[in-house]
C-alpha cells in the first residue's frame, strides 16, 4: 500500500473524466468498440459498480444517511473493491483498462462537499494514476443543457441537494456542477489531464481520441493471443 | 476535544462537552464485562452514557457482516469498509452524544482497526490520515491479556476460535490454535507501538474482574 507508486504493469490504464453530460461515456464506449474490433484485450469499468458495496451505498443514499465524510468513504470503499479485484488483476494480465470516471471524480465531488483535499488525495493513494486521463471539457451550459433538457428526475445526491445549495433540485444541480467544473479545471495540470473539446461533434471527438490513444500506446502489443 | 487529524467537515471539536472513553483489547480480554461495570458505575454517579462499538453502524453493518462471512474483500476494501462503519457511528452517534454532554463508552475504537490493518501490511501514514477524522479519546484503556489466557477464555466461551481473531486469513498456520497465538502476538506488538504513539493506559487483563474494574475506576476519576 505505497502511495501512487509507479508500477510497471504490462497493461495500461485509461480514464475519462468530465461533468455529467460532457459526452465522456459515449466517447469511451466508442473507444472500447474500436479497440475490441481491432482484437485487443480491453475492459471497461464504471464508477460505482462494485456489487458488495452497492447495497450499502444505495441504502445510504435513499435514507439520506450520508454525510460528506461517509459519502466519501463509501465511494472509496466501492472503488477499492473494484480496484483490488478488477482493475489491478486486469493491468497485471496486460489489458487496456478503460475507466469511466476515476479517482478525480471523487476528488472533485468530495472537495465540493467540504472534505479536505489533502485527506482525499491520501485516501485514494493506494490507486495508481492512469497512463492517460482524458478530460472532456464541455462548457458548463452545454453539459447542463444535455442533462436538464429533458427535465429528468434528478436524484438527491446527484443534484447536490445534501449541501443545501438551493431548494430547487435543478438550481441546486446547476450550482453543484459549476463547482465541480471549477475543481476539474484546478486539477487539470496537477494530474496531467489530456483535454478533449467536448463541444465538438461526436465523430470529431472520437477521431481525436483514437489518434491520441494510437500515438501513446503500442496497440499491437495488446492483441489477444487466441480469438 | 480535538481531532486526531483533519477532522470532519462542519464539526467543531471544541464544542463537544461530553467525554469519550475507549476500551480496547482482544476478544476474551474482558472488554464487555468491564464496559458493563463501568456503565453501572457512571450511571450510579448520575452520568448519562452511550455505548458504541465496531460494526454497529446503520449504514454498512449488515454488508460488513455479510462480506466477513465470505472472506471476499481485498485488504484495502475491508479496511475502508470498517472506516466507513466507524465514520457513520462517529457522526451519527458519538458526536451528537458528546454534544449533548454524554459519556460515550466505546467497545473498541480506531486502534483495533489500525492494528489489524498494519499487521496485514497497510501503510501507517495512510491509516493515520484516514483516521484523522477520529476524535482523540479522553481515556483509552487497553486490556492486555496473554495469548495463552485468551485462548483459554475464548474456548471456554465459544468452543472454537474465531476465524478473524485467529488471523486465519494471514496464512500464518493452517492450525487455528497455532495461528491464534501467533496472530495475537502480532496484534499485541502492534498495540505496544500504537501505545507509544498515542499514549494508552495499559491494564493487565490477566487480573481478576474486580481488580481490573478498580483500576479502571481510578483512571476515570482522573478525567471526570
Amino acid at each position: 500500500m505505497i502511495v501512487n507508486r509507479l508500477q510497471n504493469f504490462p497493461g495500461k490504464l485509461i480514464a475519462v473524466e468530465g461533468l455529467d453530460g460532457s459526452g465522456k461515456s459515449t466517447q469511451l464506449y466508442l473507444l472500447k468498440r474500436w479497440l475490441e474490433m481491432k482484437g485487443l484485450k480491453v475492459h471497461l469499468t464504471e464508477w460505482n459498480s462494485s456489487l458488495i458495496v452497492k447495497a450499502a451505498t444505495s441504502k445510504g443514499k435513499k435514507r439520506q444517511l450520508l454525510t460528506p465524510t461517509t459519502f466519501s468513504l463509501i465511494h472509496c470503499t466501492d472503488f477499492a473493491d473494484r480496484y483490488e479485484r478488477q482493475i489491478l488483476p486486469l493491468l497485471k494480465a496486460g489489458f487496456i483498462v478503460l475507466c469511466d470516471r476515476y479517482i478525480y471524480t471523487a476528488f472533485a465531488r468530495d472537495a465540493v462537499r467540504g472534505c479536505p483535499r489533502p485527506w482525499l488525495h491520501k485516501l485514494y493513494s493506494y490507486a495508481c494514476h492512469p497512463d492517460i486521463t482524458l478530460f472532456f471539457n464541455t462548457p458548463l451550459p452545454v453539459a447542463l443543457g444535455r442533462i436538464l433538457g429533458g427535465r429528468p428526475q434528478l436524484k438527491y445526491h446527484e443534484a447536490g441537494m445534501d449541501m443545501g445549495l438551493a431548494s430547487d433540485p435543478y438550481e441546486s444541480f446547476r450550482i453543484f456542477q459549476g463547482k465541480i467544473y471549477d475543481e476539474y479545471l484546478a486539477m487539470k495540470e496537477r494530474f496531467n489531464f489530456t483535454e478533449i473539446d467536448g463541444s465538438a461533434t461526436i465523430e470529431l471527438q472520437q477521431e481525436q481520441v483514437r489518434e491520441l490513444i494510437a500515438s501513446r500506446l503500442d496497440l499491437p502489443r495488446f492483441r489477444r493471443k487466441t480469438l | 476535544m480535538r481531532f486526531l487529524g483533519d477532522g470532519i467537515p462542519g464539526v467543531n471539536a471544541e464544542q463537544l462537552a461530553g467525554k469519550l472513553i475507549v476500551i480496547e483489547g482482544a476478544d476474551g480480554s474482558g472488554r464487555s464485562t468491564q464496559i458493563e461495570i463501568l456503565r453501572n458505575h457512571l450511571e450510579n454517579l448520575g452520568h448519562a452514557t452511550v455505548n458504541v462499538g465496531l460494526r454497529r453502524s446503520s449504514l454498512v453493518a449488515d454488508e460488513l457482516q455479510q462480506a466477513k462471512q465470505g472472506n471476499v474483500l481485498g485488504e484495502i476494501t475491508r479496511s475502508l469498509f470498517y472506516a466507513t462503519d466507524f465514520a457513520d457511528q462517529l457522526e451519527n452517534r458519538i458526536i451528537p452524544a458528546l454534544k449533548a454532554g454524554f459519556i460515550v463508552l466505546a467497545d473498541r475504537y480506531i486502534y483495533t482497526l489500525m492494528a489489524r490493518d498494519i499487521v496485514r501490511g497497510a501503510d501507517d501514514e495512510w491509516l493515520r490520515s484516514l483516521y484523522g477524522i477520529a476524535l482523540v479519546p479522553d481515556l483509552v484503556i487497553y486490556l492486555k491479556v496473554s495469548p495463552a489466557q485468551l485462548v483459554e477464555r475464548n474456548l471456554a466461551k465459544n468452543s472454537t476460535l474465531d476465524y478473524w481473531e485467529s488471523g486465519m486469513d494471514l496464512g500464518l498456520s493452517r492450525d487455528s490454535f497455532d495461528s491464534f497465538i501467533r496472530y495475537q502476538k502480532l496484534i499485541q506488538r502492534e498495540f505496544s507501538e500504537l501505545q507509544r504513539q498515542y499514549g494508552f493506559t495499559v491494564v493487565n487483563g490477566n487480573l481478576s474482574v474486580r481488580a481490573i474494574a478498580h483500576e479502571i475506576n481510578r483512571r476515570i476519576e482522573d478525567i471526570l
